[in-house]
């Protein structure tokens, strides 16, 4: 239906709005244009929010009648048919229409309302949600002001390639908008972050709706994923319809993600079977639980080394094939090279070096064969550039690299002689060997500044690992959580696919703490125990997550990693300092945060949350950690403030 | 905001570097240092630097100690030299004094250098000092807390 031809019940509210609320503008009947024309200062003046217009009389109120029944109850249907099971949203007046059409038509149940404290935190949560669920979110939020919060968390998912669904609330009809709708209002709402979302519209009608809905779902879900916006009308959501209108929820068809052409795949899995030393380098490979499962299987047909560089959970981190803690090494040592949907495939065989003048230098040897098997070969975007440096590759295979596994594997499969089997067995003992020293390696290093005072990481990591590794955890947010090689991932067992959900995408700081919630609340149905350690910079972006995840009764353990700065660029301007032979004293202005220091005990206790801290001896903190659990286990947040070492 | 994958190729070539061959760089001669607690003599040590080779500073432990919070190198090797994410442990026993020095000055990996404007030699003599002096870890079986 366009909107040429809405039906009565859309003029009548219409009329509503403008004889009725608009009434204290001292707003007359619209005049005709030649009048208008004629004589332009008997103009009404724009419609604004004023005082008395708030409280003026409504000449024509408007309420659904029995036969009738809103838009947005629709959209929830389509959102019911979808399985969403969960909103974020902070609430807005642009989609006041399909709140209450959640909370009442829908029952507030598939999907649930989660009541967040900004946009960006909205769509984090659902971002680590989908980490875990394998199941998209929705965010709900105005379209302009809203949207502009959530922009960043926004890029943070299309980096990571996670389909985030975007609801965006709008008043498009300018006649009908009350004053703060003005600020709220946009001709093209989705435009501002169009360069890092996959789709969007923006439906004149129901019908539209519906099948623009179902579009976006199938859109975000289809590898590669990525964010998608649907911007609704605040008159579409509001507007009543007859309960006998005919309306059909579309019926959702998912595309199966593309598989590698077979010609080629076979090809890839001769220079396997042929390699002395292959590797396979996984980064966003494991969409799916099964992605892990698939991985193991061809590693150990072929005793090859695996590089799991940490986007999703690939590769179980104790693995005797996986030579993560020693991945420059094994590249340097490959002759063949099959990255799984790397995000930065130069920078896995190059290394740059950040100095006042910067150079780079290849670290895989000049003949290595390099494949690569990814959809981030079929869709790329201009402007943003996250899509790194032009890797040259021998076979670039545009496909699903978990689709592609399984053909894979059976090409290997038949390949495998037994010479070349006592030589895989070979190679699978050396790997054994060099990933026990890392490991090894790994815990003794941890030994050292075990006593000291801010405590160190290496400490709190294996403290936390104490006292979770007899239930069934899930890191829901980490240290530096990108680098493949942080404490968690060297000291802790990771062997299921919901125990690492990799990092923030973009690198936006600001993440990690909503994307713990997000996680958190999918892991809740599973009873399983989310840990965090959390950045105390991260948490100061929008500390207001904690008082979601305690309203929502969300178990979650916080463990504030709280070094007090933003070491990360202390270092930055400390290298400026020193190539530029300044003096590096006064390296830490403006990055640290001291003076006061932030009492994250007392701000999580402010919104209802146990908490301890600030902890400064090691040895408090087993005992606080277990009254924490104890907390968690019971069902609700707790924190627990750990005052640490820089990194 | 903070560019992270960056941060991860500092990693990398920090733990991967030609300056982390720690073999040989055990077999390089090491500094002179002397205890700064109160009364505590200088070290005898001598140097093994050929003759006519003026002998490094004489390194102090607490003036190290203020210095390596002070010139940032807790930022990265943790607050007892013991090695973070960004850069490896370097003490106690890992380094030569020259080797020290040397890298200190012409870094070949991603840490900024440290020229004698910013540092002068008792100054790094001094550090060095204090990265020799750490304690000793407990026995990594000894802590339940790693237990595989």
């Amino acid at each position: 239906m366009s909107r040429s031809t809405r039906s009565k019940p859309g003029l009548e509210r219409r009329r509503f709005l403008q004889q009725g609320a608009l009434a204290g503008a001292a707003l007359v009947a619209a005049p005709r244009v030649a009048e208008a024309q004629a004589a332009p200062a008997a103009q009404a003046p724009p419609p604004v929010m004023t005082h008395a217009a708030e409280g003026a009389e409504p000449a024509d109120v408007l309420t659904l009648r029995d036969d009738e029944r809103a838009g947005s109850d629709f959209m929830v249907d389509v959102f019911k048919s979808l399985g969403f099971e969960h909103f974020f949203a902070n609430p807005g007046s642009s989609f006041r229409g399909l709140h209450e059409s959640v909370i009442n038509y829908g029952g507030n149940k598939s999907p649930e309302l989660i009541t967040c404290c900004h946009e960006e935190s909205s769509v984090a949560m659902a971002h680590a949600y989908y980490k875990v669920d394998g199941k998209p979110a929705g965010v709900m939020a105005h379209g302009t002001v809203g949207l502009q919060h959530a922009s960043m968390a926004i890029y943070n998912a299309w980096c990571d390639r996670v389909p985030v669904y975007v609801i965006l609330g709008n008043y498009a009809d300018a006649a009908i908008r009350r004053g703060a709708e003005w600020y709220h209002g946009v001709q093209d709402a989705a435009a501002m972050v169009r360069d890092f979302t996959k789709w969007d519209d923006f439906p004149w009608s129901l019908t539209h709706f519906a099948e623009s809905a179902v579009r976006a779902y199938q859109v975000a879900m289809t590898p590669p994923m990525a964010p998608v916006v649907m911007v609704l009308d605040g008159e579409l959501q509001e507007r009543p319809i007859a309960r006998g209108e005919r309306l059909v929820v579309p019926k959702l068809s998912m595309p199966v993600p593309p598989q590698g052409e077979r010609g080629a795949v076979e090809e890839v899995a001769r220079m396997l079977v042929a390699a002395e030393y292959p590797v396979l380098v996984a980064d966003r490979m494991a969409r799916t639980p099964n992605g892990m499962t698939l991985l193991i299987e061809l590693a150990e047909t072929l005793q090859a080394a695996v590089i799991d560089q940490g986007s999703r959970m690939n590769f179980p981190s104790r693995h005797p094939l996986n030579q993560t803690l020693r991945a420059r090494a094994a590249v340097t040592d490959a002759d063949v090279i099959v990255g799984l949907e790397l995000a930065d495939y130069w920078g896995t065989v190059n290394a740059l070096r950040d100095q006042l003048h910067r150079s780079s230098r290849q670290v895989a040897k000049a003949n290595a064969k390099l494949v690569s098997i990814t959809t981030g070969d079929l869709y790329i975007r201009a402007n943003y550039q996250d899509f790194r440096r032009l890797q040259a590759v021998d076979l670039a295979i545009g496909a699903d690299a978990e689709a592609t596994l399984p053909p894979l594997i059976d090409a290997v499969k038949r390949l495998v002689t037994a010479d070349r089997r006592r030589l895989f067995e070979e190679r699978g003992a050396k790997l054994t060997q060099a990933s026990r020293a890392a490991a090894e390696a790994a815990r003794v290093a941890a030994t050292y500044a075990w006593e000291a005072s801010p405590v160190s990481v290496a400490r709190l990591s294996a403290e936390v690992w104490a006292q979770i590794r007899g239930d069934d955890w899930s890191l829901v947010s980490s240290y530096y959580s990108n680098d493949q090689t942080n404490w968690p991932r060297r000291l802790w067992n990771f062997d299921k696919s919901y125990q690492w959900l990799g990092h923030a995408g973009g690198g936006g700081i600001g993440y990690g703490a909503p994307a713990a919630v997000g996680a958190a609340l999918a892991n809740r149905r599973h009873g399983r125990l989310s840990v965090a350690i959390q950045t105390d910079g991260d948490m100061m972006y929008a500390p207001g997550v904690i008082w979601t995840a305690a309203h929502h009764r969300i178990p979650l353990l916080w463990v504030m990693n709280n070094n007090r700065a933003y070491h990360q660029e202390i270092m930055h301007v400390q290298k400026m300092c020193n190539g530029r032979n300044r003096g590096i004293d006064r390296g830490e202005v403006g990055s640290q945060l001291v003076d006061p220091n932030i009492d994250f005990a007392k701000l999580a206790q402010s919104m209802g949350v146990h908490a301890e801290g600030p902890i400064t001896n090691p040895n408090d903190l087993g005992p606080a950690l277990r009254r924490a659990m104890a907390v968690v286990k019971k069902g609700e947040p707790a924190l627990v403030d750990v005052v640490t070492q820089a990194r | 905001m903070s560019e992270m994958k960056v941060l991860v190729a500092v990693v990398l070539l920090a733990l991967a570097g030609p300056p982390l061959e720690r073999s040989r760089l055990a077999a390089e001669p090491a500094l002179r240092t002397q205890e700064s607690r109160p009364g505590a003599a200088a070290s005898q040590q001598p140097s093994r630097r050929g003759p006519g080779v003026p002998a490094a500073p004489l390194g102090r432990v607490d003036a190290g100690g203020v210095l390596f919070k002070k010139v940032g190198c807790y930022q990265c090797h943790g607050n007892e030299a013991q090695g973070g994410l960004s850069g490896p442990r370097i003490g106690p026993n890992l380094f030569p004094s020259t080797r020290f020095f040397e890298y200190l000055r012409k870094p070949t990996g991603e840490m900024p250098p440290y020229t004698v404007k910013v540092l002068s030699d008792q100054d790094i003599a001094d550090i060095y000092a204090w990265v020799q002096a750490r304690p000793r870890p407990p026995a990594v079986n000894t802590l339940p807390q790693l237990a595989r």
